[in-house]
């Protein structure tokens, strides 16, 4: 079993947003949608303040509450674990954003632009399909399916790696697979100490933060 | 763009989804309301068929809301989890009923499509429970509180369109019942709920639900008991406090209330060590 899973180290992790860049130009998402965003968070108070950038989006559940809500079966989860919206199927009704803990969803009712009017590059990767359903980050699956054809291993080989890992400047996004114990993001897991958002609400998601090193 | 760990108002679902549970609740609850009273007071046709009606102008007023209309019937794909689904098909269930009931003059199909209404209701809060990304939503107790909320306004329109419950005390008692029942969930609710953004959201729709919608509608009826000339309009404002004070609630649990829970760092980064 194959279950694909992210790692940002917070340690590392400079708040550049270059992985929001990169993520906007390989998907091709209109102004406002943001599917991999990093959080610029201040905590504490003066003078005990510190602040940390935290890389956020779907966080591809193994119990993903968006795929149980959803009325029209658009949301799955397919069996290596990354969770899919089916824009065919979506009806647009945002259950799946409202039942979403980590904000990660998105739904455009009208097809929008930078400059209002679209840009040549826009107009050329606009898809009506997105319009009115929801969307959100996909861990660039089709990078992934494409390279695994290609015998490329996700992760390591970057044709095969979703786009905000690779674009990251600091080395703080990995990917790779957590059942595999010889993976890249394994051993970071058992070289770390590491938590995940809201694990208490029992999704079990698959994105990794690291925030110090093992004891 | 910092975002931080402060949660802020989702605004995914807006005054149209509000309708779905406002409407829906409350013609639910008048469905279920007829059915039982049905069972000793004649006339049920009138109730029965506002109350389909509303559930049927909650519907549409949600249909609104959602990016591809023309797929609406896609909704009825998931019944293995989604209780979306689930009120779909309850609400097909309460129009077959209620349409039978109305064309044949049925009153058992009348009573049918009452519990088929509390079927639907029932699903209405479990929508909400199963909303995870919302606090106020998936809080324990969110379910009966809408039941009862869309039972009280239910039994409080009932007394609206029946000029007062009729020549029977059961309307009367049904009303009495479920405004006592609402308002004492909205404790329970309240309690597991915690304090945070939400209830102070809440604060002004809880006023009106103890006050107006519980304590003014008891005074009244007490009223109507003392004196019996006025018992049938004591009970219609009864009725209407009720059904008003259940509907601005809903308003501000659906538009007001529904804060996300923000972004969590349980740890924070340990820089500077080799």
């Amino acid at each position: 079993m194959t279950r694909w899973v992210m790692v940002a180290d917070l340690r590392r992790c400079v708040g550049c947003q270059t992985c929001t860049a990169a993520c906007k130009h390989t998907n091709a998402t209109p102004p406002e949608v943001q599917w991999r965003r990093v959080l610029d968070m201040e905590v504490g108070e003066y003078p005990q303040v510190k602040r940390a950038f935290v890389p956020v989006g779907c966080m591809h559940c193994a119990d993903p509450p968006c795929m149980h809500v959803c009325p029209s079966t658009a949301t799955r989860r397919r069996a290596d674990g990354i969770v899919t919206i089916d824009y065919d199927l979506c009806i647009g009704c945002a259950y799946c954003a409202v039942a979403c803990p980590y904000q990660a969803r998105y739904k455009t009712d009208a097809a929008t632009f930078a400059y209002g009017e679209p840009m040549p590059s826009e107009a050329q990767r606009f898809d009506p399909r997105r319009i009115g359903v929801a969307t959100k980050c996909t861990f660039c699956s089709d990078r992934i399916d494409a390279g695994l054809e290609q015998g490329l291993k996700p992760g390591v080989d970057p044709e095969a790696t979703p786009a905000c890992v690779n674009s990251c400047i600091a080395k703080a996004l990995h990917f790779g697979d957590l059942e595999d114990p010889q993976s890249n993001i394994t051993q970071l897991l058992a070289e770390n100490q590491f938590f995940r958002m809201h694990e208490e609400l029992g999704t079990d998601p698959g994105f990794y933060y690291l925030w110090d090193r093992a004891p | 763009m910092s975002y931080g760990p402060k949660p802020w108002l989702q605004r995914h679902w807006d005054v149209r989804a509000a309708l779905n549970f406002i409407l829906g609740g409350t013609g639910a609850g008048l469905l279920f309301s007829t059915a039982l009273v049905a069972l000793v007071v004649p006339g049920w046709r009138l109730p029965l068929a506002l109350g389909l009606a509303l559930i049927a102008a909650g519907l549409g007023a949600v249909w609104l809301e959602i990016g591809r209309k023309l797929r609406a019937v896609h909704v009825f794909f998931n019944p293995r989890t989604s209780w979306m689904t689930r009120e779909s098909f309850a609400a097909l269930l309460v129009f077959a009923l209620g349409a039978t009931a109305l064309a044949l003059g049925r009153p058992w199909a009348a009573q049918a499509a009452g519990l088929a209404a509390l079927l639907f209701v029932t699903c209405q809060g479990r929508i909400l429970h199963a909303s995870k990304g919302i606090p106020a939503w998936r809080t324990a107790g969110i379910t009966p509180l809408i039941v009862l909320t869309g039972l009280a306004e239910g039994s409080g329109l009932h007394l609206l369109v029946t000029a007062g419950g009729g020549a029977t005390r059961a309307p009367l008692l049904l009303f009495t019942l479920a405004v006592v029942a609402r308002a004492l969930t909205w404790r329970s609710y309240r309690a597991n709920l915690g304090r945070g953004a939400p209830l102070k959201a809440l604060a002004s729709g809880a006023k009106w639900l103890l006050y107006g919608g519980t304590l003014a509608p008891l005074a009244l009826l007490l009223a109507g008991f003392v004196a019996p000339q006025l018992a049938p309009a004591a009970a219609m404002l009864a009725g209407a406090a009720a059904l008003a004070a259940g509907w601005h609630f809903k308003f501000r649990l659906i538009t007001r209330a529904a804060f996300n829970q923000g972004f969590a760092l349980p740890r924070l980064p340990v820089r500077g060590r080799s």
